[in-house]
C-alpha cells in the first residue's frame, strides 16, 4: 500500500533520538527525584492549608 | 465530601504515577517531538482539569439561577477561577512545548488563539463580576455570563482549531487523540493517572479555596 512509518521511524531513516544516554547514565532517576520532590512540597503546603482551615471550621 | 480524605489521597497516588510512569515509562520515539511526548501528561493534562473546573462551575451557575442561594454562587465563581488557573497553566505550559518544537513560544496558531480566546472570555466574567455592587446582581449576572463563557469553550478551543490549518494535533479535521497521536502505554498512563490526578487537584485546591469563602461568610453573618 505505500509507507509504513514505524514508531522508531524519523522522515529521513534514522532513528529518532530519544534520552537514551539519560537512562543509561541512571540520570532519568534524578529528573524524577526532583519532579516528585517538588510535589511533596506542593502536596504538604496543600495538605497544610487544608488541616488549618478544618480547624478554623471545627472552632 | 469537602473534608473527606479519600479522594484527595487518591489525587496524590495518581499524580505520583503520573510523575513516576510519565519519565520511567516507555513512548513512542516520533521525530520532532523526541522525549518532549512525555508532556501529554503534563500540558493536556491541565487542559482536561481545567474543563471539568468549567463544567462544574457552570453547573453550579445553573443551580444558582436556580435556586438564588449564595452558596452556589461562591461555588461557581471559585470553581471559574480554578479552571483559569489550570486554562493559563495549560497555556503556558503550551508555549513552552511550542518554542522546542515549532521553533517559537507563539505562532498565532488556531488552537494557541482559540484557547487564549476562551480564558479572556472567563477574564471577562471576573471583570464584570467585580464591576457590580450590588451583590445579588453580581451573582445573578455572573451565573448568566458564566454559562455563555462555557459555551464559548465549544467554538474556540474544539470546533474552529480542528477545522482550519494547524500546527497543533487535531487539526484539519483530524481527531486530536487517535492512534496517531497517542499509543496504548501512554493511554495507560494518561487516562488513569495524569486526567484524573490533575483534576482532583483542581477539586482540591477550589474546595479550599470554598471553604475560606464560606468561613469568611459566616464570621460576617455572625458579626
Amino acid at each position: 500500500m505505500g509507507l509504513v512509518l514505524r514508531a522508531q521511524d524519523s522522515t529521513d531513516g534514522r532513528p529518532v533520538q530519544m534520552a537514551d544516554r539519560l537512562r543509561a547514565d541512571g540520570k532519568i532517576y534524578v529528573v524524577v527525584a526532583v519532579l516528585l520532590t517538588i510535589f511533596i512540597g506542593i502536596l504538604a503546603y496543600v495538605i497544610r492549608l487544608d488541616r488549618k482551615i478544618s480547624r478554623l471550621e471545627k472552632k | 465530601m469537602l473534608r473527606k480524605s479519600w479522594w484527595k489521597i487518591l489525587c496524590v497516588i495518581l499524580l505520583t504515577y503520573t510523575i513516576v510512569a510519565g519519565f520511567l515509562g516507555a513512548v513512542p520515539a516520533k521525530p520532532i517531538l523526541n522525549e518532549t511526548i512525555r508532556n501529554l501528561y503534563f500540558h493536556v493534562g491541565m487542559w482536561f482539569a481545567m474543563m471539568v473546573l468549567f463544567t462544574v462551575s457552570g453547573i453550579y451557575s445553573v443551580l444558582y439561577l436556580r435556586t438564588g442561594k449564595p452558596v452556589h454562587d461562591i461555588y461557581a465563581l471559585e470553581y471559574a477561577k480554578g479552571g483559569i488557573l489550570f486554562g493559563c497553566l495549560g497555556l503556558v505550559t503550551g508555549s513552552i512545548w511550542a518554542r522546542y518544537t515549532w521553533g517559537a513560544f507563539w505562532s498565532n496558531d488556531p488552537k494557541q488563539l482559540g484557547a487564549a480566546i476562551a480564558l479572556l472570555i472567563y477574564f471577562a466574567y471576573l471583570v464584570l463580576r467585580n464591576s457590580m455592587t450590588d451583590m445579588d446582581k453580581r451573582a445573578r449576572i455572573g451565573a448568566v455570563y458564566n454559562i455563555f463563557a462555557y459555551a464559548m469553550l465549544f467554538p474556540t478551543i474544539f470546533i474552529i482549531p480542528r477545522m482550519v490549518d494547524s500546527l497543533h494535533p487535531g487539526g484539519m479535521g483530524n481527531p486530536a487523540m487517535d492512534t496517531k497521536d497517542i499509543d496504548p502505554r501512554m493511554e495507560l498512563v494518561f487516562w488513569p493517572g495524569a486526567v484524573p490526578g490533575w483534576a482532583l487537584l483542581g477539586v482540591w485546591i477550589t474546595t479550599l479555596r470554598i471553604r475560606v469563602e464560606l468561613l469568611a461568610e459566616k464570621k460576617l453573618s455572625h458579626a
